[in-house]
């Protein structure tokens, strides 16, 4: 199989990487760079959970040819947690319950960062709004719009007292 | 040790507190590894060809130009798993299920797999499998599979529970009966009587992981599997059974769980996965498609339901009766059996009958779906319910509080109930503000009863005081909603010791004895009683640690908020030792203390829940949107009220995708239309309103703590509370789930066209 190189941001920092052309960035990310942290759920872009941000918006990496992410920044849940702390996304939903079975948290999780990064001051038909292409078959999705709400509300006081 | 398990009614420190789960940190960082998370060197990519038919001979398997790919290790078909069953049946049917032999009975039905070093490979080896069928007639409806004409799926098929034995072979696997008294003497009392057919169509539980395994057979014939599953005992023993392994020579470890509800009950392609690593000699990782998920793991039963009920015209239900029939897919199953037991399990009657039918068909084989088969009963019997209600002029929560099972009432199933919630949550639906609740244009509300039984079984479990004094539970239950959590705050409850101090892991199956699947809403039940009896056992060690220590006699030690005391001034006077101090000294007092148990566990109690529902319909489009829902539900005892609030918020919001929009749709040809998330449309987050719950508890008098189960019972009543309600806005009885927007507008176009004959006959 014909390999390409791609070199791309990820997580912040530069990654060069050979990969098969035509394969996904999720496969990339999962077979290649070992990151299980982005879930494969149907392969189809129609359940969300393989959902990371790509230059700032949420995007499937189920549908994203690894080849086109030359030269973007790419930002996985792994991204999150860099300097070990949890990001205030991953401590709502913790303290919130808002992840039952956990496999639709990573895609989640980023779909409400992406929303939170262009809307720090979401109303909850936004979040709805922004967390509508993500499938989570446990919770019932109330856990989960309270828990992005309440990180909003964190991120706001973190910014204002910064 | 036997410990007296009875309800004693104590009081709690943590248990019924809301701490974090011990995976929290795991699920918001993407360290929690499922089944396709795993990795082992040398593996291979394993895949699976399917028919593309619903029913064909397989007159030809040729696999020689896949063999000779490149980058190929390993083919296998049905020739490769031969028969070691033993003229066990339900064995047999999993192995056809697992690979199809003669026939393929589906599509989607297995028919060959390859490992290759890759998925490129893999895929391209499919191709270069040449399978010659001869196409036969299939039937997929499950009342044209009862019919005479329709094409019979296997010919040794006569149906059981019928005397005399049918002669000829048929698609009705087996017919089951319930109830008690004189239905036709019942009938006669009643002052009215509804009588109504009912379809649903089949739904698929819809977990977002693929089922994914990682297999490992070495040359000895030992294996290991990693596997997302909800009973890894109950899959390690089907497997090793299937490819003629000892038990003890398959090791098979949990992965964390994507969803399952029922459908990770059963295996589907993990002894494939074994049998193609046996045969190239390396580990295979196979990870179903969602395609495959959808065309060949387990979703539930589609149905047709007739149901009859008569009352007195003061209220009074005087007979009800049922008949069932649940297709299970080609294989016998107890599906129309679960649907005939609980349907009218709500309710007190003197005279009851209920019927099932088990037919198969050509799709793929049921499984287990959260309260397997009550759903629907539920659905056709509320429906009735409240027309009965609405006929004779009382209030539908009214008319079931007055028919409402107690304590002491003869269970339509058989058993006699002891004490139950169906009373209580009803009287707080009838006291809760969403039943006064003001409604609008072209809204409507409904309400629902459901029941589920809650199971028990085999359970074993180990309990580690390690030498720092924290705490390690071992269970062989699967968490599939929190029930980590709720272990440690039941062995921290027992010892005395923080929450925090106890960690409790799902242990592989060569660790523990063997374990019941996480099914039945059985694990806080029977896991958290056999951790509460394992606390018990390990405080007894601990104890007779402490007497050494002091040299005392063992009896005269007693434990108390997690220390050792002397028991009372005759025993002597010793500052108390905390669990920590005596762990610390375990070296010098007889080694590691531990505390375990293996037991059936028995006693479940039963679950009873009333939905109310509010939803508002568009005439125009037929569209449905549900705008507000209550959950009330008897837990028996909440150990973590919030995985508690999750079971009843899960199962309510999975039931309003079933009402409303979930349906399988097969061609003509027999072949499923909608494999994908796509067009088989479970809701998303703009689909729900906010569930509001309400936990009762009604303690069960055979679990320590009083807890009952919870995980099943709340997706029983939505399909018939929606149902309700839509009907209650439409002005017209709807008889068809899901109540997708095409039915709702033909329901409503059927009722403007009677009104119009009636008018004109006027």
């Amino acid at each position: 199989m014909t390999k390409v190189p791609v070199q791309f941001t990820l997580n912040g920092r530069e990654q060069n990487e050979f990969v098969d052309s035509g394969s996904t960035l999720l496969a990339a990310l999962r077979d290649k760079l070992g990151l299980y942290g982005t879930k494969a759920g149907c392969h189809q872009g129609t359940c969300g959970a393989c959902t990371v941000i790509i230059d700032g918006s949420p995007q499937l990496s189920c549908l994203t040819l690894a080849e086109r992410c030359a030269g973007k920044s790419v930002t996985t849940l792994e991204g999150l947690t860099g300097n070990g702390a949890l990001h205030p996304l991953q401590q709502a939903f913790m303290e919130g319950f808002a992840a039952q079975c956990g496999f639709c948290t990573p895609g989640m999780i980023l779909a409400a960062k992406s929303l939170l990064d262009r809307n720090p001051s979401p109303s909850r038909d936004d979040v709805i709004d922004a967390i509508s292409g993500n499938i989570c078959r446990c919770t019932g999705y109330d856990p989960i719009i309270n828990a992005i709400l309440t990180a909003a509300e964190q991120l706001r006081g973190a910014r204002k007292s910064a | 040790m036997a410990y007296d398990t009875n309800y004693t009614g104590q009081k709690f420190k943590v248990v019924g507190t809301r701490p974090l789960r011990p995976d929290g940190v795991d699920k918001v960082t993407g360290r929690a590894r499922y089944g396709a998370d795993a990795f082992a060197p040398g593996q291979l990519v394993g895949r699976v060809l399917r028919s593309p038919h619903a029913h064909a001979k397989i007159v030809k398997i040729d696999t020689s130009k896949a063999e000779r790919l490149a980058g190929v290790k390993a083919v296998i078909t049905s020739a490769d798993l031969p028969d070691l069953t033993n003229g066990d049946q339900a064995m047999y049917d999993m192995l056809v299920n697992c690979m199809a032999r003669e026939k393929a009975l589906y599509d989607g039905h297995a028919v060959a797999a390859v490992a290759a070093i890759d998925a490129a490979t893999a895929k391209k080896a499919l191709k270069l499998i040449n399978v010659e069928y001869k196409v036969l007639p299939h039937v997929t409806d499950v009342d044209e599979a009862m019919k005479p004409s329709a094409p019979v799926l296997h010919a040794n098929m006569f149906t059981e529970g019928v005397e005399p034995k049918p002669a000829k072979a048929s698609n009705i696997a087996k017919r089951t009966e319930f109830g008690h008294g004189d239905v036709e003497a019942g009938f006669k009392e009643a002052d009215v009587i509804v009588e109504r057919s009912f379809r649903t169509e089949q739904t698929h539980q819809g977990y977002i992981e693929p089922h994914a395994c990682l297999a490992n057979v070495g040359p000895d014939g030992q294996g290991e599997m990693w596997v997302c599953t909800q009973g890894h005992f109950v899959y390690r023993n089907h497997c090793a059974q299937l490819l003629g392994m000892d038990a003890a020579k398959l090791r098979v470890t949990a992965s964390e769980i994507g969803g399952g509800f029922g459908g990770k009950t059963h295996i589907w392609a993990e002894p494939l996965a074994l049998a193609l690593s046996r045969k190239a000699n390396r580990p295979v990782k196979l990870v179903m498609t969602r395609d495959e998920v959808f065309k060949a793991s387990g979703p539930t039963s589609s149905t047709s339901i007739d149901v009859k009920i008569g009352a007195t015209k003061d209220g009074r239900i005087t007979a009800a009766t049922a008949t069932l029939r649940y297709q299970g897919g080609p294989f016998l199953g107890i599906w129309a059996e679960l649907g005939a037991m609980t349907s009218y399990a709500c309710y007190d009657l003197k005279n009851v009958k209920t019927v099932g039918y088990e037919v198969v068909v050509n799709r793929p084989k049921v499984a287990a779906y959260r309260a397997p088969s009550a759903p629907m009963a539920a659905f056709a019997v509320e429906s009735v319910v409240d027309e009965v209600a609405a006929k004779i002029g009382m209030d539908a929560v009214e008319f079931r509080i007055k028919n409402a099972a107690k304590e002491g009432t003869k269970s339509s199933y058989g058993p006699t109930y002891g004490p139950i919630g169906i009373g209580p949550t009803l009287e707080a639906a009838q006291n809760h503000p969403h039943m006064r609740a003001p409604l609008g244009k072209n809204q409507g509300r409904g309400m629902a009863c459901g029941f589920w039984f809650n199971f028990g079984g085999q359970t074993c479990t180990s309990l580690n005081v390690n030498p720092d004094g924290s705490v390690t539970v071992a269970v062989g239950t699967i968490d599939v909603g929190g029930s980590r959590a709720s272990m440690a705050l039941i062995a921290a409850e027992e010892l005395g010791v923080a929450y925090e101090n106890v960690r409790c892991v799902v242990a592989d199956t060569s660790s523990l004895g063997h374990n019941d699947m996480s099914d039945g809403s059985r694990v806080t039940f029977s896991s958290g009683m056999n951790t509460v009896i394992a606390a018990r056992n390990a405080k007894k060690v601990l104890c007779q640690r402490a007497a050494k220590m002091w040299k005392i006699p063992e009896d005269a030690v007693t434990w108390e908020d997690g220390h050792a005391k002397p028991a009372g001034a005759n025993a002597g006077d010793f500052p108390p030792l905390s669990l920590k101090e005596i762990a610390a000294a375990a070296a010098n007092t007889g080694g590691p203390i531990a505390g375990h148990n293996e037991f059936v566990a028995d006693g479940a109690g039963v679950s009873f829940a009333t939905h109310i529902c509010d939803v508002e319909l568009d005439p125009e489009t037929g569209a449905t949107r549900v705008i507000r829902y209550t959950v009330i539900q008897d837990a028996g005892k909440a150990i973590h009220p919030s995985y508690v609030e999750g079971q009843y918020q899960g199962g309510a919001a999975q039931g309003i995708g079933w009402a409303l929009n979930e349906e399988y749709v097969y061609g003509k040809d027999g072949r499923l239309q909608n494999a994908g998330f796509l067009d088989y449309r479970i809701p998303v987050c703009s689909d729900l309103p906010m569930i509001d719950t309400v936990i009762l508890e009604i303690p069960n008098p055979n679990h320590p703590y009083g807890v009952r189960g919870v995980g099943e019972t709340s997706i029983v009543p939505p399909l018939a509370a929606i149902a309700n309600a839509v009907s209650n806005a439409a002005g017209v009885r709807m008889t068809h789930i899901p109540m997708s927007p095409p039915r709702i507008l033909k329901a409503l176009d059927d009722k403007k066209a009677r009104k119009a004959a009636k008018a004109k006959a006027a």
